[in-house]
């Protein structure tokens, strides 16, 4: 009887956690997230790039995924594509017009649960000072107890956007009007 | 002006400049205007012009020539000095002639520095010409590039300013009060016997 107490509590111990939604912060404290874009080079080649200062929170619960939300603010000016010239433009009202609108955020709306890890993510993202609904398609990468005595969770997510749809003019070609965002988010459990 | 001071500060000549520092002088203006043109026209190019690239690399090579031209040319001030003022010229017509030469030589040096913070600010170096290449630092402070940036846009229409106000100075020079200002930077056969200084 002992026992079979001592493995209620132990497992519901283990369990617990797993059963409430669970509130996260991202982990850019540790650089363990990023986000990354890529745009095509003239049509022959990838460009990539990342922006270096975000912060996000998100709730997530393994057992009702449609219940987790997620957002995320990222400083505009923080895109980094390792090239200062380009990243001043890049800063230009010629695309992210950081002056004007310093922030992108994006806020989950909705998640739709597919088949084993993924599911979709909706939401509102704004950038240019713009909003559009987008869908994130997205997964866990995986979720468990640190090293350190945290527990942390992370996700992957791929999207794409126009550019035009934020109102930012395409001079790059027509190649390059979409971005593609990749996301990799690791939180701490609070 | 006592011929004491006369020695130390007109070396090259008593009243006029010499060849070499007239040759110095409209060689940098023509490369001032060219780069300020170059430089208003290449911001505009769009990403499929065949200049997109070779216009700012010509523009960053030349501004490092620039920038070791003016060097030379203000240690060269320094050491030789430069002619006497005219004799006619107000108190407050040399006061206004060196001012304006002051923030010139200040101008053009914040420019050319800009200039190279822009370029520098991810530690890249700046190609001149495939000759050679001057050594970036990096990022110095938060926001270089786009700080110099702005800053070298500004200097340059500012230098464009000061460099009208030069420029009709030395016409009014010429033209009303006929005297040899403008003449005195302009190439001579017989250097060491002009006179031209009413």
């Amino acid at each position: 009887m002992k026992k079979l107490i001592l493995a209620t509590v132990l497992s519901s111990l283990f369990v617990l956690p797993a059963v409430q939604a669970a509130d996260y912060v991202i982990d850019t404290q540790g650089a363990h997230a990023f986000v990354q874009f890529k745009v095509s080079h003239l049509g022959y080649s990838w460009l990539h790039g990342r922006f270096n200062t975000f912060s996000g929170t998100f709730s997530y619960d393994d057992k009702n995924l449609a219940e987790s939300k997620i957002s995320i603010e990222i400083d505009t000016k923080s895109v980094d594509s390792n090239h200062a010239e380009r990243d001043k433009h890049l800063r230009s009202p010629d695309f992210l017009n950081v002056d004007k609108h310093g922030k992108a955020t994006f806020v989950s709306t909705k998640v739709v649960p597919k088949e084993g890890a993924n599911f979709d993510l909706v939401g509102n993202f704004t950038l240019n000072g713009v909003t559009k609904e987008i869908t994130i398609a997205a997964a866990k990468t995986g979720e468990g107890k640190d090293p350190w005595g945290g527990y942390r969770a992370g996700f992957e997510g791929k999207t794409n956007i126009k550019l035009s749809d934020y109102g930012i003019k395409n001079i790059l070609g027509p190649a390059s009007e979409t971005v593609h965002l990749d996301l990799v988010v690791e939180g701490i459990r609070q | 002006m006592q011929s004491g001071q006369q020695d130390l500060t007109s070396k090259p000549n008593d009243n006029r400049y010499n060849n070499t520092s007239v040759s110095l002088h409209w060689l940098m203006a023509v490369v001032v205007f060219g780069l300020f043109a170059l430089g208003f026209w290449m911001v505009d190019l769009t990403y499929y012009s065949s200049w997109y690239k070779t216009a700012p690399y010509w523009h960053k090579s030349v501004g490092i020539i620039l920038a070791m031209l003016l060097i030379s040319r203000l240690f060269w001030r320094f050491k030789a000095g430069k002619p006497a003022p005219i004799a006619s010229h107000s108190a407050t017509t040399i006061k206004m002639a060196t001012a304006v030469h002051f923030l010139l030589y200040l101008m053009l040096l914040a420019i050319v520095l800009t200039g190279y913070l822009i370029s520098t600010a991810d530690g890249r170096g700046i190609d001149v010409f495939s000759w050679f290449e001057v050594p970036g630092l990096g990022e110095l402070f938060s926001g270089q590039a786009d700080i110099a940036g702005a800053l070298h846009k500004w200097f340059a229409y500012g230098l464009m300013g000061l460099v009208a106000l030069h420029a009709l100075g030395a016409i009014k020079h010429h033209v009303i009060d006929k005297d040899a200002t403008l003449k005195r930077m302009w190439w001579s056969k017989n250097q060491e016997n002009s006179k031209e200084n009413p």
